[in-house]
Order: structure tokens, then sequence, then C-alpha cells
């Protein structure tokens, strides 16, 4: 065990260096998402005022400021930039390889490696994030939510990341059968966008686009951290939607082996 | 006991085919033509512990798809191989840890980061202990002369400079067995020629078993005692580097050296004359033909020098490989190219 996690350790390390060999071009991405949030604060401000103040859906100009704040904290968990196509591209040109040839993991090297993305991530973006969170204070009405909820909601945004790393993993994979993704993964942005609630909040929907977007795991990814931090669900509705997660998270999880496996099987069987 | 045994070891590829033009792409999109390309046919092999082998053969021969079934990274479609006890493409670990494959076309290393993180990773993946680590590092950093490169960005080191370091990088964990393909490709002469020296002394010392591939007959000549010489996915020799000579040599080359300022004429009905440069001519004659044709030409004139060679190995390859390939013309056998699928 003890050797593992050397080794966990070993490939994290190397992934954190990696990501930081490039610091101003890294530093300068970062920043630059924080741009879209002053056009999404005048946006609803716009809105708002069209419709004459009050309420949109249940929230008012405040709460959406708010969660669409929040939605940007869940993904920096759970969106994975590059992750799908570059497993694409590994596939492509046969760096994947390697793997076949060396006594390592796909998945879990590639899984490590995300973590360090993360916490290089976290490292130049948690300042900028405390500062925006600090200069908004004033939409968060409700102030901060009780110590059980902040303790769910970080177990969300955690399982959030790791949904998001399993699914895309598996976009990527696709690429065993099909070798370019890149539509693909255009229409997942797509649907990510819309679906995730990263766009709007879905409790905004009507009622049966909502009992399908419930079904769907993109949920987790942005809507649902932001709604548990806003207290906008019923405890039952919080366990349930943990579970799901749960569920969701292990069905991607089975689903990347196997298909890694077949992926490996066709791979060596007929390109290689 | 042999350390690799190959036995009608065969794979096929299918490739898709493509017509010419749009309509033919537009077609293609509802129905696929596929090609069946065999990249190796029916291979019997047998490598015995602290050899030294060299693949010879054309582009698309199927050296490194053979290179690519011994390291597990594709299944073949039929036939039998064991490297070490181990079956390669079932990617166990315990085969995995003791051999390696070095790619001189492909880089294993990290390529922002100093090579001696890319070391440190493979310390762990291999499960090197510290102790064997070290003296292993130490060992190939001595023996390249590296050790002030270490410490660089792959990235701004020269194509030399990084093949030692991928040499490094898959020796580290002492592989019994290691497969080079093309390790010295684009390389200049000098650093092929320290890739080889390396390879030759480690070879010696540790007296693990190589199996390489390359274009460079130099690199063959310095390195291996046994050639192997694949042509359309077939073994067409094995045997000694000389040995190629006396098999695919019909002819041997005379240089004679003549002391008359007259122009001696009428030698092209000794054989082929290759060069002339009176006094000095070169003709190709028939081995079995050699010693009678000697003694006829010197009745001819006054002669200073003879020389008899056998033609340059490069040559005699290069011809029985375009031979290979207009036989395979002839009978119609698909002339693949595997490499392509690297």
């Amino acid at each position: 065990m003890y050797v593992r996690v050397v080794t966990w350790w070993t490939i994290l390390r190397i992934g954190l260096e990696e990501r930081l060999v490039y610091r101003a071009d890294f530093a300068l991405g970062t920043l630059m998402r924080f741009l879209p949030i002053i056009t999404q604060i005048f946006l609803w401000a716009a809105v708002f005022e069209t419709v004459g103040g009050g309420s949109v859906a249940g929230y008012s100009y405040e709460n959406m400021v708010a969660y669409y704040l929040l939605t940007m904290m869940s993904r920096a968990f759970s969106s994975m930039p590059g992750l799908a196509s570059g497993v694409a591209t590994q596939i492509r040109n046969g760096e994947i390889k390697k793997f076949l040839i060396q006594p390592v993991d796909l998945i879990g090297f590639m899984l490590l490696n995300r973590i360090a993305h993360k916490l290089t991530y976290y490292m130049v973006a948690t300042l900028p994030f405390a500062g925006v969170f600090y200069l908004c204070r004033g939409f968060f009405v409700g102030g901060w939510p009780p110590a059980e909820t902040l303790l769910i909601y970080s177990m969300t945004l955690l399982l959030g990341f790791l949904l998001g790393f399993f699914l895309e993993m598996c976009i990527g994979l696709i690429s065993f059968w099909f070798l370019e993704v890149t539509s693909l993964l255009f229409v997942y942005m797509l649907l990510n966008f819309f679906l995730s609630g990263h766009m709007f909040p879905l409790d905004m929907l009507p009622d049966w686009a909502a009992t399908i977007v419930d079904l769907f795991p993109l949920k987790y990814l942005a809507y649902f951290p932001a709604a548990v931090f806003l207290g906008q669900l019923e405890h039952a509705e919080i366990i349930r939607g943990l579970w799901l997660e749960i569920g969701w998270l292990l069905t991607f999880m089975v689903l990347s082996r196997l298909m890694y496996w077949y992926g490996v099987k066709q791979y060596s069987a007929y390109g290689g | 006991m042999a350390i690799i045994e190959i036995e009608g070891l065969a794979k096929s590829y299918r490739v898709y085919q493509k017509k010419e033009g749009l309509a033919a792409s537009l077609k293609g999109l509802f129905r696929r033509r596929y090609r069946e390309v065999q990249a190796v046919r029916g291979i019997d092999l047998q490598v015995e512990p602290g050899e030294f082998v060299a693949f010879l053969g054309p582009n698309g021969a199927g050296k490194t798809t053979t290179l690519k079934l011994l390291s597990g990274v594709i299944n073949p479609t039929s036939g039998k191989a064991t490297v070490m006890g181990h079956v390669p493409w079932k990617r166990e670990n315990s085969y995995r840890r003791r051999f390696a494959l070095v790619m001189g076309q492909k880089n294993q290393l990290w390529w922002d980061l100093p090579a001696q993180e890319s070391f440190r990773l493979h310390q762990q993946i291999y499960q090197i202990p510290p102790a064997e680590f070290k003296q292993n590092f130490d060992e190939l950093a001595d023996l390249l002369e590296i050790r002030d490169l270490v410490q660089q960005p792959v990235r701004e080191l020269s194509l030399g400079e990084r093949m030692k370091m991928e040499l490094i990088a898959a020796l580290l964990h002492s592989p019994e067995v290691l497969f080079l393909d093309e390790p010295t490709i684009g390389l200049d002469v000098i650093a092929q020629h320290n890739i080889q020296q390396f390879l030759k002394y480690y070879q010696e010392q540790r007296g693990i078993t190589i199996l390489l591939t390359s274009h460079y007959m130099k690199d063959i000549a310095a390195l291996c005692r046994r050639v192997v010489i694949i042509a359309q996915g077939e073994l067409k020799y094995d045997g000694s580097l000389t040995g190629i000579i006396d098999r695919f040599s019909e002819h041997k080359l005379v240089t004679l050296q003549f002391a008359d300022e007259q122009p001696v004429t009428g030698l092209s009905r000794f054989g082929e004359v290759v060069n002339d440069e009176y006094p000095k001519v070169q003709l190709r004659i028939p081995r079995s033909q050699v010693a009678e044709t000697l003694s006829a030409m010197l009745d001819v004139g006054v002669i200073d020098d003879i020389a008899v060679e056998d033609p340059p190995l490069e040559e005699l390859i290069a011809d029985f490989f375009s031979q290979v390939s207009n036989q395979s013309k002839a009978t119609g056998q698909d002339a693949d190219d595997s490499d392509r699928m690297s």
C-alpha cells in the first residue's frame, strides 16, 4: 500500500510540475475565466429590470447572481478542459501504447494527472475567487448556510469532480472506435452548458423538462451543488440527489473500465 | 532454452480503402470497403539469452509489427510467441517489468520537464528499489555522458541527447529483453556512433537480449552477429552478416590497375564493366568464373595490381529487397506498409 501511495504521489507531483511550466499562460487563462461573471451580472440585471424587479421563476435578482457565482464554483471542480480530446489524441497518435507496454494504468494515471491539474488551478484561482465572492457578498442574501449544508456542499463538489472526470473519460475513450470525437465533444459541451444548469437554474424549467433533466447526470456538474448551497432543496431531495449522483458515478467508472478494456482489445486487434 | 520463441506468428490488419474523389468519399460514408493487409505472414524464430539480433528489411516488411507483437501492443491473428515464458499480448505486469521497447520516432519522456522527472516516474511505475535506481542511473548517466543534461527540459535537448535519455528511461528497471525500433534514426554520425558504442558495451556487460531494427548497415555491422531479414512479412534469411554475402551475392568485383599507357580494349567480354577510369577498371564477374577470368585477363595487358572484393553489403541487400518486391508485384501480392500503423 505504501508503495502505491508513493507511486501516486510521484505521478501527482510530476503532473503539478508540468502544469507550472507555463506559468504566465496558465495564470492568464485562469483569470480570463472570471470575465464572464461581469457580463452575466449585467445580463441578469437587464432581465430583471425588464420584468420590473420582483422575481423570475422564484429567483430574485440577488438569488440569480448568487446562483451563477456558485455554478462557477461547481464548474471549477467538474469541468475537465482537454481531458476527452487529450485521450482521443493519445489514442489516435499511438501514445496510448505507453500504457500497454508499461505497468501503469491509463485511467488511474489520468485521474492523478487531473487532480494535479485541478490543484494547480486552485493555487492560482483561490485568491481571485475569494475576491469575487467578497465583492459580491451582497448577493448572498441568506448569508452563510449552516455547517451541515456546507459539509454536504463540499461532498457534492468532490463528487462533481469525479463524475465530470469519468464522464469525459468515457467520451475520450470512444475514439477507440471512432478516431475523431471533436463533434461529439462539441455536442456534449452544448448539452452540458444547458442541462448542467450553467446557463440558468434548472428549477426554472417547466415540469416535463425538469423531469427529463433530473434523470440526466449533467445536473450534478453545476446545478446540484449550487442548489444545495442556496438551500433550494428539501432534505429528502438532497439525499436522493446524492444517491443518484453516486449511482451515476459508479456507472461511469464501470463504463470507462469496460470501454478501456474493449478498446484496447480492439486497438490491438486492428490498429496498434 | 530460448528466451524468445516465435512459432507461425501472423498478423493481418484491416484497412479502410478509400478511392479518390469526393463521390467515392461520400459513398464511403455508407459502405466502407476494407482490405486485408498481411503485415506478418507466419514467422518462426528462436532467440537465445544474450543474443543481439538485427531485423533487417524494407519499409513495411513487418519488422515493427513483429516488435509490437513481442511487446504486447497488438495481438496476433494466428501463431504463438513467448518471451521469457510470458505470452506478450496478455500484458501481465510481471512481463511488463522485465522488458522495454524503445522507438526512435516516439517520445516517452515528459516534453516540458527535465528528464530526471521522467526517470523518477519510471522508478515508481517499475517499482525500482532506491539503491538499484541510483546505481543504474549513475552507470547509465556516466556511460552516456549526460549527467549535466538531466536537469534540462527535454524539449531543449538535441535529438541525440533525447535518444540517450530515452535509452536511460528504458533501461532503469534493468530489462532482460530490449526491443529497439530504429534507435539511431535521424541522428548524426557521431551520435549514431555513441549510441552504438553504448549498446555494444551495455549488452556485453549485462548479457541482455536485444532485438534491433535499423536501416543503417553500420549499426548492424557494429552490433549484431545474427541478422534476420524480413520482407513481405516473411523471414527470408537468418544467419550471420557475412553469410548474407555468400547467400545473396552472385558476383565479385574485380579491380584492375593497368601499367600500359595505351588503353586496353575488349574487357567487356570478361564481365560487366562497372567503372572505367583507365588505367583503373572495375568489372563485375560471376563468382564461379573468377579464377579462370583472372588468368585470362593477365594476357590482355600488363597489370600492376588486382583486387577482388565482395560487393558492398548495402548494395546486396538493396538488390535483394527490390527482387523481393518485384516478385511480389508479379504474383500480385500486397506490398503493404505496416509502419504506417505505428
